[in-house]
Order: C-alpha cells, then sequence, then structure tokens
C-alpha cells in the first residue's frame, strides 16, 4: 500500500525498439464518479487493463474512536450512526446492544421489535441505493431513480418514527427513542405491499438484462476460501457461498424469533461469488427483510419502548464485544470500560473497511470498466472505512 | 436542388431584372447555396435544441420524475438558457494542454456533425446537394469527427481524456466496418450510391406491384436489408457514442472521458455535435432502409391509393355508421383542399414536398426517440464486448448480408 511500489515499470527491452507502451498510473478519486465517496484507488493500467490497484483511504476521517472515548455513552451513540450514514439504525443498534451487555440494561420485548422493524427497513433502504447506484456504476441511470422512489417510502416512514430521514439516532441505550403508531404501522404495511410489487420490475429492468449480466457475471470472483481469508462478512461474503449471517448464527434483539432464509450465492449466471451474486444477494435480503418486517409487526407485545437507565451511565468495568449485522456485513464495537462514564477505548470493526481489503487482490489483470463494476459490487461507504 | 436554382436563375432573370441578363449563373449558385447553408445550419441548432430538449423530457418520463419545465411553456426554452450559461461560462485551458489541439478539437468534432447534412435529403426536391457519391461522402466524413476526438483525448493532456479517445478510436475501428457492410447492402440491392436515388428505388416496382407503398421500403425487400437495418441502425448508436456504446464518455469510469477538461461552449461544440450526429444516423437509416420521403401509405393519385382510400373509409362507414358524415365531411374537405392544391403545379410539388420532408423527419424522429429510450434503459457495454459484438457479431452477419443482397440482385433483378 505504500507509495513506494507505486513505481512506473521500464517496458522490456525487446519492445523498446519497435513501439514503445507505457504502463500508465491513474488516479481514480478522491473526485471520482463511482468511488462511492471519497475513495482513493491508485492504479497501474497497461492500455484498458489494470494490473494493480491501490486504495487510499482516509480523506473522510471523522475521529469516531477518538471522539466516543471523550463523551459519555450516550453522547457518543450519535455518532455512531455517521459512521456507515447508510445503516444508521444498524449502526445504532450495534452500539446500543454494546454498552447495554456490559451494563446489563434490560431492553423490553416491544424495544426490541422496533428495533428490528427500524433495522429491516433501514436494511431494505440501504440495499436499494446499492442497487440503484450499481446500476449507476454500469452506466444504467433510471434504476438509480426506481430504487429511490422506493427508498423514500422506506426513509419516510423512519422519518415519522424518529425524527430523522438519513441519520435517525433510533436505538437509544435502553430501547428506542419513539413508539410505533397504528398509522406508522399501515405505512409500513403499505410499503411492503409496495416493494414486493416492483422487486420482478427491478429484475425485468436490471437483474435478468443481457447488457448487466454480461458486465457483471464471471467479474470480480472471490472464491469461498478468499472470502474467509480477507474477512468478508455480510452480503459478499454470503455471495461466496458461505451461509454465515449474524441474525441466524448469533441472534441478537430477538432475531431467533423470525423466520428468514439467508440467501447466499449460486452462480447463477457466472461463478458463486461474482459480481451479479453480491448483486443478487442483496436483492434477495430485499425480500427476507420484508418477511422479518412483517412478522416482527404482527407479533409485536405491548409494553414500554425504552428502560430507565441512570443520566450519568457508569459501566462496570470490563470489556464488551456485541456483533451485529449491518447491511454491508458484522459491524461490532470492541467496548473497554474502567468505571467512568467515559469509554477508555472503543474500537469499531466494521464491514466495508475489511470488504473493502479484498479490491488489490480481485482488481488485477481485469479491464478498467471492471474494477468499477467490483467495487460497486462490494458496495463500500466510506464513512465507515474512514470511521 | 441543382435544377431548382437553374429554374430560378433563368426565370428570375427573365422575369425580374431583363435588363440584368448578363448576372453569371455562379453568382446565384453562390448566393443561393449561402442561403441553403444557413437553413441547414438552422436545422441541426434545431436539432440540438430538440434533442436535448426532447432527450430531458423522455428521460423524465422514463424516470417518474418531471424533467426541465420551468423555463417558458413546458420547459421549452430550456435548451436556451443552457445554451446562454454554457456561453457565459469561464473558458478554461489546463496548463500542460497542448492548446493547438485542444482549440481545434472541437470545431473538428461539430464540423465532422456538420459535413453529413449536406447531402442529407429531407424530400425528393429538398436536398442541399444531389451528390452521385453521398453514401460515400457521409460515411467518410463521418471519420473527421474521430479524428477530432482523437485531438481532444490527446490535447488537454488528462489521462481520462486520453482512455475516452482511445476508446473511441477501437469503437471506431469496430463499427465502421459492419456499418460500411449495411450501406453495401443498399447500394447493392438499388445500384446507386445518390441518397436520392436510393430512396426514389424504394418506391419502384416491387413483386408486380407499380406501388407497393411500405413494402418497397427496403427492409422489405430482402431479409438482408432487414438484418442490415438493424446493424445499420447498432452501429449508428455506436457510432453516435450513445448509450449503451457510451465508451468514449463514460461517466462512471472515466469521469467524463474524451471532454473531461472543456468547458463552457467548447463543451456545447461536442454536445450539438453529438445530436447532430444522433440526427444524421436517424435520417440515414430512415432514408437507406424505411423508404425515404415515401409514406408508409399510397400516394392518393395513383390507382392503388385510390383503392386503398376507399377500402379503408368503406371499413370505417361499416364499423361506425355514426362516424361516416364526420369521415365524409372529412374526406370532402381533404378532397377539395387536394384539387385546389393539386390545380397548381407550384402548390403541388410544394406539398409534396411537405409531405414528404414530414415523412423523412418523422421516420428520423422516430428512430431519435428509439436512441434515447435505449439509453435510459440498458448499462453500458464493455470495451472488449464492443469490440467482440462488432467483429465477430456484426461482420460475419454483415458479410452474410451483402452475398445474400448479391444472389438476390443477379437471381430476382426485380
Amino acid at each position: 500500500m505504500s507509495e513506494a511500489n507505486v513505481t512506473e515499470t521500464a517496458p522490456p527491452a525487446s519492445r523498446r525498439d519497435s513501439l514503445r507502451t507505457e504502463e500508465m498510473l491513474l488516479n481514480m478519486g478522491p473526485q471520482h464518479p463511482s468511488t462511492h465517496g471519497v475513495l482513493r484507488l491508485v492504479v497501474r493500467t497497461d492500455g484498458e487493463m489494470v494490473r494493480e490497484s491501490w486504495p487510499q483511504i482516509g480523506f473522510l476521517h471523522r475521529c469516531f474512536e477518538k471522539i466516543a472515548e471523550s463523551l459519555p455513552y450516550a453522547q457518543a451513540l450519535p455518532y455512531a450512526d455517521r459512521m456507515d450514514y447508510l445503516g444508521s439504525v444498524n449502526n445504532g443498534l450495534a452500539f446500543c446492544l454494546g454498552v447495554e451487555k456490559l451494563g446489563a440494561i434490560e431492553v423490553s420485548e416491544r424495544a426490541a421489535h422496533l428495533r428490528v422493524i427500524a433495522a429491516e427497513l433501514n436494511r431494505i433502504a440501504s440495499h436499494l441505493i446499492a442497487f440503484g447506484t450499481y446500476a449507476l456504476d454500469l452506466g444504467a441511470f433510471t434504476p438509480f431513480i426506481y430504487g429511490f422512489r422506493e427508498r423514500e417510502m422506506a426513509v419516510s416512514i423512519l422519518e415519522k418514527l424518529s425524527g430523522g430521514r438519513l441519520l435517525y439516532h433510533y436505538p437509544r441505550i435502553g430501547g428506542v427513542a419513539n413508539d410505533l403508531t397504528p398509522e406508522i404501522a399501515s405505512d409500513i404495511r403499505a410499503f411492503l405491499v409496495q416493494m414486493r410489487k416492483v422487486w420482478p420490475e427491478y429484475n425485468a429492468l436490471l437483474s435478468d438484462n443481457q447488457i448487466f449480466v454480461k458486465r457483471t457475471a464471471n467479474v470480480g470472483v472471490v472464491t469461498r476460501e478468499q472470502a474467509i481469508a480477507w474477512g468478508f462478512t455480510g452480503p459478499c461474503l454470503r455471495a461466496s457461498g458461505v451461509r454465515f449471517d449474524l441474525r441466524k448464527d448469533q441472534p441478537y434483539s430477538l432475531y431467533e424469533r423470525f423466520a428468514f432464509d439467508v440467501p447466499i450465492g449460486e452462480g447463477t449466471k457466472g461463478t458463486t461469488g461474482d459480481c451479479w451474486d453480491r448483486y443478487w444477494v442483496r436483492m434477495v435480503e430485499i425480500l427476507e427483510s420484508c418477511r422479518i418486517v412483517e412478522q416482527a409487526l404482527d407479533g409485536i407485545p405491548e409494553g414500554p419502548v425504552l428502560t430507565k437507565v441512570p443520566r450519568v451511565l457508569k459501566l462496570p468495568k470490563g470489556e464488551v464485544y456485541v456483533p451485529c449485522e449491518n447491511p454491508r456485513g458484522e459491524l461490532g464495537f470492541y467496548i473497554v470500560s474502567d468505571g467512568d462514564p467515559k469509554a477508555l477505548r472503543i474500537k469499531s470493526r466494521g464491514p466495508s473497511f475489511c470488504n473493502l481489503s479484498i479490491v488489490n487482490e480481485i482488481c488485477r489483470d481485469v479491464l478498467l470498466a471492471d474494477v468499477v463494476a467490483i467495487l460497486g459490487s462490494i458496495d463500500i461507504v466510506l464513512g465507515e472505512v474512514d470511521r | 436542388m441543382d435544377d431548382i436554382i437553374l429554374q430560378f436563375h433563368t426565370s428570375a432573370v427573365a422575369v425580374l431584372w431583363p435588363l440584368l441578363s448578363k448576372v453569371p449563373t455562379w453568382i446565384t449558385y453562390a448566393v443561393a447555396y449561402s442561403v441553403g447553408g444557413c437553413v441547414v445550419l438552422g436545422w441541426i441548432a434545431l436539432m440540438a435544441i430538440v434533442g436535448t430538449y426532447g432527450e430531458r423530457r423522455i428521460a423524465g418520463f422514463i424516470q417518474v420524475r418531471y424533467g426541465p419545465n420551468r423555463v417558458g411553456p413546458q420547459g421549452i426554452f430550456q435548451p436556451l438558457a443552457d445554451g446562454i450559461k454554457l456561453l457565459c461560462k469561464e473558458d478554461t485551458v489546463p496548463n500542460v494542454a497542448n492548446r493547438a489541439l485542444f482549440f481545434v478539437a472541437p470545431v473538428l468534432v461539430l464540423l465532422g456533425a456538420m459535413i453529413p447534412f449536406a447531402v442529407l435529403p429531407f424530400s425528393e426536391r429538398i436536398v442541399l446537394t444531389n451528390m452521385e457519391l453521398a453514401l460515400y461522402y457521409v460515411l467518410a466524413f463521418q471519420a473527421i469527427e474521430v479524428i477530432g476526438i482523437l485531438m481532444a483525448g490527446w490535447g488537454p493532456g488528462s489521462k481520462w481524456s486520453l482512455y475516452g479517445g482511445m476508446r473511441l478510436a477501437a469503437q471506431m475501428l469496430s463499427y465502421e466496418i459492419p456499418l460500411g457492410l449495411c450501406a453495401l447492402v443498399i447500394i447493392l440491392l438499388s445500384g446507386s450510391l445518390n441518397l436520392g436515388e436510393i430512396a426514389r428505388w424504394q418506391a419502384g416496382p416491387f413483386l408486380g406491384m407499380e406501388h407497393p407503398w411500405i413494402f418497397g421500403w427496403a427492409v422489405f425487400r430482402s431479409p438482408a436489408a432487414l438484418i442490415a437495418f438493424f446493424m445499420f441502425y447498432v452501429g449508428g448508436l455506436a457510432a453516435t457514442k450513445r448509450a449503451p456504446f457510451d465508451l468514449p464518455e463514460a461517466e462512471s469510469e472515466l469521469v467524463a472521458g474524451y471532454h473531461t477538461e472543456y468547458a463552457g461552449i467548447r463543451f456545447a461544440f461536442f454536445f450539438m455535435a453529438e445530436y447532430a450526429a444522433m440526427y444524421v444516423v436517424c435520417a440515414m437509416s430512415a432514408i437507406l432502409f424505411l423508404g425515404g420521403w415515401h409514406g408508409p401509405i399510397p400516394r392518393p393519385e395513383t390507382a392503388e391509393g385510390f383503392e386503398f382510400m376507399k377500402t379503408w373509409s368503406d371499413l370505417i362507414q361499416a364499423g361506425a355508421p355514426g362516424a361516416a358524415t364526420f369521415v365524409d365531411r372529412c374526406t370532402l374537405f381533404v378532397s377539395s383542399l387536394w384539387s385546389v392544391v393539386s390545380s397548381n403545379d407550384g402548390i403541388r410539388l410544394i406539398a409534396r414536398e411537405a409531405i414528404g420532408a414530414a415523412n423523412v423527419v418523422g421516420k428520423s424522429f422516430f428512430l431519435y426517440f428509439v436512441m434515447i429510450w435505449a439509453r435510459w434503459t440498458f448499462p453500458r457495454i464493455r470495451i472488449d464486448q464492443v469490440m467482440h459484438l462488432c467483429l465477430k457479431v456484426l461482420l460475419p452477419i454483415g458479410l452474410g448480408c451483402v452475398i445474400w443482397a448479391a444472389v438476390q440482385v443477379v437471381l430476382f433483378p426485380h
């Protein structure tokens, strides 16, 4: 990753006599339309072929971990929301679960159900953006707008629930911020109906489009072994054929009560673990999330939504790590407490950061257009990569 | 147009200025061609305006949003507002740019897009130059645009521009050959390189019909031509760098490709060139394959046309007796109008030319619409897939079509 090995190599002597060709260093980003924010990729290219690509991160570094160590837990929570700004509820949830586990704070069943509903709605909204921006990366603009049309419904529901439209700050330590009203419940049901109605439309427009399949199938294949070795989590890992979902395997927040399937990549259009599989796992997860939301809505018990926690929350001495299935993979906060109102150390393990690390491994000897396709299929959020 | 000019010259000299009968013909030619050139320039500008506005409104319709609807009624003045904005923008030149290439490139690109308009017929008489080698001329001069874009790729000194230029060169090499083969099919079948002749041939006798109306169109005359039409259109998409072949300016890969470093009016040149080139490809497809200025229904003055009209009016009367009086009135109105129009040779000529021009423009705009529709539906193809498609799929099919057309011409001359 260092700049030292980013040097242009001289062409072999045999070629020097005839037509001189050169390898070129190309700077993709930080201002580039398809690096999903401010990622910088230094790409060594030979014509259209990409020989190597080094991701350079840190342009969006906001010192989350350091700030979180200097604030009380309740005030550090909104910063967790801001890490992965597309999966805000899931981030807050992971932080709350960690604090609650260390502080042995009880959460009512109603609050747990509401957390699941909000988290899954957020997951759908996030996957819709992944769907739209991936189409945008491959040059199709219309699916992006369609994705945003449905996302708008999900975001409106979350707005009614929490007041925010991007950063919700909905899960709180000890429960959730606001209770569900009958109006919101009917909104959610209407959204589920709409989402299931347009889902086949998305597939007709993009998933089964011949050009789209040609661009994504057999491109950027991550094998099962590679995926595990590079610490892939979330849809990327499942696309490589590993059936691992924290909601199933280490259930939290009552996920064990809901019936849902964990889709994995099966190489439907090409090889298992290619870009199309990663895309498709997300698409199927949208439907699975709809199922979870429906069950949570049906089975939600009455009760309080926020347990009373002391104004100055002092966690007992110790450390805790609770992983959580974020739309992009495993997100967890490793919290070390020495009994103060502030954490001694907070370390976050984010999925985008870990998933991004494989880029140089699979963006090798592919075309420049494939780099964009691969990067888009990994679906990173730079806010979380850079913290 | 030459015969019109000559006619005009002699009549004008005879009637208006008997004293100036010594005016040489070349002055009349020069004046007439200047006026004609200005009209064509106006048409190109109109195409850019209609193209941008139409594209954005259609994109809005496809994408469940509005598109521009604020400037003027339904936003029709949006392209003008955009033009003024682009004119007022700062003209930036990168420090590392090769200034000569940088400045010449947009001009060449626009020139390449404009040159084919000189020979594009709008109807039987409305054509600036009735050139015998028109088809060859159009295909040849389209390459000027490619040179311009290669210069735009190298000139600014940006790596993204370079990629755009190189991709275009690769794409051009791939699509030009199948495009030429498709044109060759029509050349073989019609036996002419003159666009006017090719259009006239499509109204000629076919399968024993004196006036074959829609079945006279090239696409119905031979299966080879039908296949060639679709290939020509796909090749045209690649030629105009339209989605799904918009690799030279792929915004998600190459930022903006060859026009990354261009701003203001220079960028507008590229923009205008794209829409002008789109119109050229659509008009060429319409003229070569879709009957040119010949409409899908037969002309009323021919015997088939009369029969056709009568059958339809009978059918309408049988189906909806209530509408019969209305249809009768309309028929009466049209026939009286036609009798007025046809009473005078001049008016008749103008009416025929107007209908012909409406046919050409209508067909072109339909193909134009399909291009926009495709752009807002499909993802982008990869560069190796473009070359695979053009060289390994379209090229053999194109060769097959040419052979078929040759055999057909020899075995079934009519």
